[in-house]
């Protein structure tokens, strides 16, 4: 597939039958199932949407049975920037039931494959998406990341995926799962494409009251893989991780290294915390976000006898067990009797983590960590939620944190499986996230 | 002996052109759903941005009644299903809201005064509304999202007639502020109240029983009445604690009676938490020197009236309760009369004539008319008598001053000559009443008095005919 960048040079006409080239390869793999539907807008660069980023017209339904037959009646910001910059949103991808997920398995289209591996999970929310990248279905893809979901399917696929800092890129027009958590973000088949499509969807928006008000300019066109960085690296985290990921850890040191950046050894705490915190702050914040869906102005509704009964059928034939069981634990912890217990405590725990992150990049420009403890599995494999939530160690502290990262792939794993490892940036701090990004990329392609 | 607590909850709604959150319009009576947006329909995807507008309009309140303005507050998700909330949860502020700990001064007949105390004021979404035809029900969200104000006393009053005066008051002040219009028929001011009841000299707060939404004044004294003669007489009873339970009642008008709203209350859990969509609502200190700029206040304006017109407390407080009675009065003066004259004619005349809730200015009758009426008796045009006739006349049919001064012949008649030749022929035809006044017979002023203005059919201005028949009497 021509990456993004070539793909900036294509004419009209070259456009239309690269179009008509991705209908056909998505339409002779209907088994890998990255896309829901391929619907195209306007008349340029072909960019897959996950299905829970609002296009005017389709059907957005962030996986989910409560909403399919719905039809979004405006665009997200981020595809009126897509449309502005010439680029046209192009076909649904697959993903998580509201983006809740690590396997793209609870989608209500059914699972999607690993292009890699077909009995491999392709990682998830953002699976389809990652799924298209990978298999040279799409050019690029854009994701949406809460606590990993556009990092880890990129590493379980080896694509590069990349969560901006919480602020840059607008929400206005993503189906929410965690508001104070969920970003938009680029899943690319390289370094330069991910900075090309996030200088593209980035941006102060005022629809978006946590939108950051600050203009940064653009990263691509001062990409710069020779800047010498101070890298932290975190050998105590790293070591739960499976041996490939240990290895990749390992090799990506060495690189970086001969690369001529500095490495300094650091901790972090333990990510047992970080999953606590995530799961009570998460599951609070998507237990009302997803209080919208009753059945009442819009989606499917189930009848029920009376009012409250319609309220339970719609919710409970709506929505799928794991959805449910996030509505549920984000009931419990705001409950009355326990809001202090959780919800409070875990906002502390919060805290202290963006304090830790703050200290360290005092000292350091970037930090080097896994961004899953293991490289995709076989589907199945992860039968035990908490087993699965555990499986998020690594990626959900940076979005407590609200700090820009990005997943690229560093090396193979022993059954053949790509092995993802991400480098996390301060606050705003992109352009040094990607050019110390794409000096990896570089090195280990050299 | 019982004492009455009475605490009430007041959801202002401030009248913003455009929603809390969103940039739809707030105007009423507009087909059903049509004002509304992916953000107050609670669409996939669609954020709420706070409207600054209604922030200052709180602000304002604030400062109004003395409050402490949280220059960082905060906002928060009240979760609840019902259809009229297309999110299932209400913006709101518990945790820190904009303004906190206000008073407000209530004014008894008598002169004396209380302080109520005002707990908070925070701002917050309206719902939509439900409608019910049969049995099918309807949703219209044109008002979900409309920003409202809700303040919060300390149970500080007891008695109705203390209620009573703390919502007037409370009334005129948002009124005089201008932040909202503060309609009870629409809606726009709307009001809780809790009461419980406690043997006096007790310092515990028993259970408190709020009456929900009741849209007059009168029916809120009845309410709180009725309701107080049932907590006392099932204290008297015996049956106090099963009986009396927290709960929401409604005030049914017809029955005079209230009622309880639901058979068994579930116990509501809000499950309140911060809104993540929102950042913290900062008041920055331009917006702060705002806030802090109010419009004279119903108490200043009545001591200003006290003191530049030297009217009554007691007409300056009557007639500033109200604003546009206010600015009626004003207006009034602004034609150059006397103060004294504007109020009679403003509170004693066109007031005493006015009924079914129609006030001076939604009266047919202008500021502009009533002054130009009392200029009219101070320039001798007319008699205050006539001036009566006049004003019933306009009431009735409108029309201008003059013209109806003129078609109904109560001009006075000041012209000297006129009078002059009236008199002479009545003096000529009592020639004898003459000579006996003539001879000390004071008392028969009067009666030549008594037959010019017979003769002038009225119309004679009193001032004038005096002077003539003193000056000929005296020949
Ligand atoms: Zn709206």
């Amino acid at each position: 597939m021509i990456t993004l960048k070539e793909a900036l040079k294509l004419s009209k006409e070259e456009l239309i039958s690269l179009k008509e080239e991705l209908k056909a390869k998505i339409a002779d793999n209907p088994e890998l199932n990255a896309y829901i539907d391929v619907l195209n807008v306007g008349e340029g660069i072909p960019i897959a949407i996950k299905d829970n980023i609002q296009v005017t017209g389709w059907s957005v339904t962030s996986g989910s049975n409560i909403l399919k037959g719905y039809i979004a009646p405006y665009n997200a910001t981020v595809i009126e920037k897509l449309l502005a910059a010439n680029m046209s949103p192009f076909g649904r991808t697959n993903m998580d039931e509201f983006a809740m997920g690590s396997t793209t398995e609870s989608s209500c289209y059914g699972k999607t494959l690993n292009p890699l591996n077909p009995n491999c999970v392709p990682g998830g929310s953002s699976g389809g998406s990652a799924a298209a990248v990978a298999a040279g279905l799409a050019v690029a893809a854009l994701g949406s990341d809460t606590g990993g979901s556009i990092r880890q399917p990129a590493a379980f696929c080896g694509i590069v995926g990349m969560k901006p800092t919480y602020g840059r890129v607008s929400r206005y027009g993503l189906g929410a799962y965690a508001s104070s958590l969920d970003q938009i973000g680029p899943m690319t088949q390289n370094v330069e494409d991910a900075a090309i499509l996030y200088d593209i969807i980035q941006g102060y928006d005022p629809k978006d009251s946590t939108s950051a008000d600050r203009n940064d300019g653009t990263v691509s066109d001062k990409l710069d893989p020779n800047v010498k960085y101070k890298i932290a690296i975190v050998p105590d985290y790293v070591k739960d991780a499976s041996e490939d990921v240990r290895n990749a850890y390992e090799k990506a040191i060495d690189v970086l290294k001969s690369a001529g950046h500095t490495i300094v050894e650091k901790t972090l705490m333990d990510p047992k915390y970080d999953i606590s915190a995530y799961y009570i702050t998460a599951t609070a914040e998507a237990t009302t976000n997803l209080a919208r869906y009753d059945g009442i102005r819009y989606g499917n509704r189930v009848e029920g006898e009376n009012l409250k009964d319609t309220f339970l059928q719609t919710r409970s034939k709506g929505f799928g067990a794991e959805v449910q069981r996030r509505i549920m634990l984000g009931n419990f912890v705001l409950s009355s009797g326990y809001y202090d217990a959780y919800y409070v405590k875990a906002q502390k725990v919060r805290s202290l983590i963006q304090q830790e992150y703050n200290k360290i990049f005092d000292e350091v420009d970037l930090i080097l960590t896994p961004v899953a403890p293991r490289t995709a599995y076989e589907f199945g494999a992860l039968s035990d939620p908490l087993e699965m939530y555990l499986s998020d160690i690594y990626t959900i502290s940076v979005n407590l944190a609200g700090l820009p990262a990005i997943s690229l792939p560093v090396d193979t794993a022993t059954n053949g499986m790509p092995v993802g490892l991400q480098l996390i940036a301060a606050p705003y701090a992109e352009q040094t996230l990607f050019n110390g990004a794409l000096s990896l990329e570089t090195k280990l392609k050299g | 002996m019982f004492e009455t607590i009475i605490g009430l909850e007041v959801h202002v709604q401030l009248n913003t052109q455009s929603k809390l959150f969103c940039s739809c319009p707030t105007s009423f009576n507009h087909e059903q759903n049509t004002n509304t947006c992916p953000t107050c329909l609670a669409l996939p995807g669609a954020l709420p941005v706070l409207n600054k507008e209604a922030l200052r309009k709180a602000g304002m309140f604030g400062t109004a009644v003395g409050a402490t303005i949280n220059r960082t507050s905060f906002f928060d998700r009240k979760s609840y299903f019902y259809p009229d909330s297309p999110s299932a949860y209400q913006i709101t502020q518990l945790y820190t809201p904009i303004v906190e700990h206000g008073t407000l001064v209530i004014d008894f007949e008598d002169g004396s005064q209380k302080t109520i105390r005002i707990n908070r004021a925070h701002i917050e979404a309206d719902a939509g509304k439900n409608i019910h035809e049969g049995s099918i029900s309807k949703v219209d969200l044109n008002r979900a999202g409309t920003p409202l104000l809700e303040i919060v006393s300390e149970p500080d009053m007891r008695s109705a007639e203390e209620a009573i005066l703390y919502l007037k008051k409370l009334h005129s002040i948002v009124r005089y502020i201008d932040i909202s219009d503060a309609n009870m028929q629409e809606g726009s001011f709307r009001v809780d109240v809790n009461v419980s009841i406690r043997p006096k000299g007790d310092e515990k707060l028993y259970t408190r029983v709020e009456i929900k939404n009741i849209n007059s004044f009168r029916f809120i004294q009845r309410a709180i009445e009725i309701e107080v003669a049932r907590q006392k007489e099932a204290w008297e009873d015996g049956v106090y604690e099963e009986e009396i339970v927290q709960e929401t009642r409604l005030f049914d008008q017809v029955k005079q009676e209230t009622r309880s709203m639901r058979g068994k209350e579930e116990a509501a859990d809000y499950r309140y938490f911060p809104e993540p969509d929102l950042l913290k609502v900062i008041v920055d200190d331009a917006m702060y020197a705002d806030i802090c700029s109010i419009p004279e206040l119903p108490d200043a304006k009545k001591e200003r009236f006290v003191n530049d017109f030297a009217i009554s407390e007691y007409h300056a407080s009557l007639i500033t309760a109200d604003l546009e009675n206010a600015h009626y009065f004003e207006e009034m003066l602004s034609l150059g009369i006397s103060a004294k004259n504007a109020v009679t004619w403003l509170i004693v005349e066109l007031q005493g004539r006015l009924s079914g809730g129609v006030t001076p200015s939604t009266s047919p009758i202008s500021a502009v008319m009533l002054g130009m009426l009392v200029k009219r008796i101070e320039e001798g045009v007319i008699s205050g008598k006539a001036a009566k006739e006049v004003l019933d006349y306009l009431l009735e049919n409108g029309g201008d001053i003059d013209e109806v001064i003129e078609k109904l012949g109560l001009k006075q008649v000041s012209d000297t000559g006129a009078l002059e030749a009236l008199i002479d022929e009545i003096l000529n035809a009592n020639a004898d009443k003459v000579a006996e006044y003539k001879s000390g017979k004071d008392k028969l002023f009067g009666f030549f008095v008594g037959q010019a203005m017979k003769a002038s059919k009225g119309s004679a201005n009193p001032n004038t005919l005096n002077e003539i028949l003193q000056a000929k009497l005296a020949q």
